[in-house]
């Protein structure tokens, strides 16, 4: 697993309260882990804090599973 | 009139995570007050507070048992607290299961006097030194005074009347004297009903002292601080935490057993219509809310045996609500005993009523008045009332008056009974 995928993960679980087991790379944030989309921008935020990028609103929308916010964080680093 | 009984008891304070805890603690004469420990107070004129311990402590509370992680992490304190003593009332009342039937007829009345004040604090800092996009999504509806009742609706699925009191420390008298007017008035079956606070914190502190309200003197012996009628008495102590009541109509109370504490029998409110923080000369506002309440319950004064008084241990308001009293209660003062919670917990602000009214309820229950701590040199008014000093005392309690008085002179008064 990278890197970028360990952290992400953390704060993930932290943020949502969930169980590290079911923070998957497939796991929807929405779906499968029962955040809303407020929970979402929070994330958004958090993941910005984290890695030093900035994600705009048109790109944060496309961020619907932990492998998209991976994916995303690793092509602007 | 529908009459409205009291069924379900919650609480969060600085003397325990619930109800039993914090009375056992008040009975024994015991002090939340400490140090602030939740930032450094070392520069504030006032540096000490009676704040809700955390899990590990002897009396401790723990969040986890009744709101979930990520709420926590959301909301401001004031929230968590709510919903924890809302939670525990309904479990005691044995309405956590309730039908879709029963929980379209029940409702929530949680309000505060402050709401988010930490919160509010510290995303103003994230504001100014990160820039607005740092603000977390999550601030508004996480300090908003409404949310207590907001939350626990959503968390319980209760979808009767939904409304939160904001008068400042006369807060939760009111939520429960509100709630029980909406039963009586066949708006709901059951109401949660009560308040919840959480303003130490940096700004809170500093605003409270700046307005001269709070203790200074006692920084180094906290737990002599908060000293009701008391003649070195020299401003509050602030308390945080939540009391909620289950509030629920007679008969449906009787048809599933439930078991009663106590009738809520009479309330009074009113405006003192004199200054924004100091309490009307002759303490007329309390007066004439006692006396609404008094009416309203059809009792009289013979029959009220215990008074829980607002006494917050400055030195104008406690003098002034004890000369209400005395005014009041005329020769039947010989007969009762008052005394002021708020020597070991501090000033629960939008808080105190509910949990003050509780104290009320165990008293009737148990038959037993809480202590005024720290009542060392009592001031040369006090004669001839019995204020409970320094040790609980066991007594016949028939009925009691819950008084509660908040910034801005808004007054308000419960009256209850055992049934």
């Amino acid at each position: 697993m990278s890197e970028t995928a360990d952290r992400v993960k953390k704060i993930v679980v932290e943020h949502l309260g969930v169980e590290a087991e079911k923070v998957t790379e497939d796991a929807s944030f929405i779906d499968d882990l029962g955040a809303d989309s407020l929970d979402i921008v929070e994330l958004v935020m958090a993941f910005e804090e984290e890695f030093g990028v900035e994600i705009p609103d048109d790109a944060a929308e496309k961020i619907a599973t932990v492998k998209d916010a991976i994916d995303y964080i690793d092509s602007k680093q | 009139m529908r009459r409205v009984v009291v069924t379900g008891l919650g609480m969060v304070s600085p003397l325990g995570g619930d109800v039993e805890t914090t009375w056992k603690n008040i009975l024994a004469s015991k002090s939340g007050a400490a140090t602030i420990a939740r930032f450094d107070a070392s520069e504030y004129k006032c540096r000490i507070a009676c704040e809700v311990k955390p899990a590990d402590h002897e009396y401790g509370y723990d969040p986890g048992l009744d709101v979930d992680h990520k709420i926590q992490r959301q909301v401001d304190p004031f929230i968590v607290y709510g919903i924890s003593a809302a939670s525990q009332a309904l479990r005691d009342a044995g309405l956590d299961n309730m039908s879709e039937e029963e929980r379209l007829r029940a409702g929530c009345s949680i309000g505060s006097g402050i709401g988010g004040l930490p919160g509010i604090e510290s995303e103003s800092l994230v504001l100014a030194n990160k820039g607005p996009g740092r603000v977390s999504p999550h601030f508004v509806h996480g300090r908003l005074i409404n949310l207590i009742s907001g939350q626990v609706s959503i968390k319980y699925g209760l979808m009767g009347p939904n409304h939160a009191v904001v008068t400042a420390c006369s807060t939760g008298a009111h939520s429960i004297g509100d709630a029980a007017r909406m039963i009586a008035m066949d708006d709901a079956d059951v109401m949660l009903a009560g308040g919840a606070e959480s303003a130490i914190c940096p700004i809170g502190i500093a605003g409270f002292a700046q307005a001269r309200a709070l203790s200074t003197a006692f920084n180094d012996q906290p737990e002599k601080a908060s000293r009701p009628y008391d003649v070195n008495r020299d401003g509050f102590v602030m308390g945080e935490g939540a009391g909620v009541v289950v509030l629920e109509e007679y008969e449906h109370a009787r048809k599933r057993g439930a078991h009663i504490y106590a009738e809520v029998i009479g309330y009074g409110l009113s405006g003192d219509a004199y200054h924004v923080t100091a309490p009307h000369p002759e303490g007329n506002g309390g007066y004439r809310s006692m006396e609404m309440a008094l009416r309203k319950s059809g009792l009289s004064l013979a029959d009220i045996d215990y008074v829980n008084a607002h006494g917050t241990s400055t030195p104008l308001g406690d003098e002034l609500e004890l000369g209400a009293v005395k005014r009041l209660f005329g020769d039947n003062i010989s007969t009762m005993s008052m005394s002021s919670t708020k020597s070991a917990i501090g000033h629960l602000l939008g808080g105190a009523g509910a949990v003050e009214s509780i104290f009320c309820i165990l008293a009737l229950r148990d038959q037993i008045v809480p202590p005024t701590l720290n009542l060392d040199e009592p001031s040369e008014s006090c004669a001839g009332v019995d204020l409970v000093p320094h040790v609980a005392k066991e007594r016949k309690v028939r009925a009691v008056l819950n008084n509660s008085f908040g910034f801005g002179g808004t007054n308000a008064s419960l009256i209850m009974k055992a049934i």
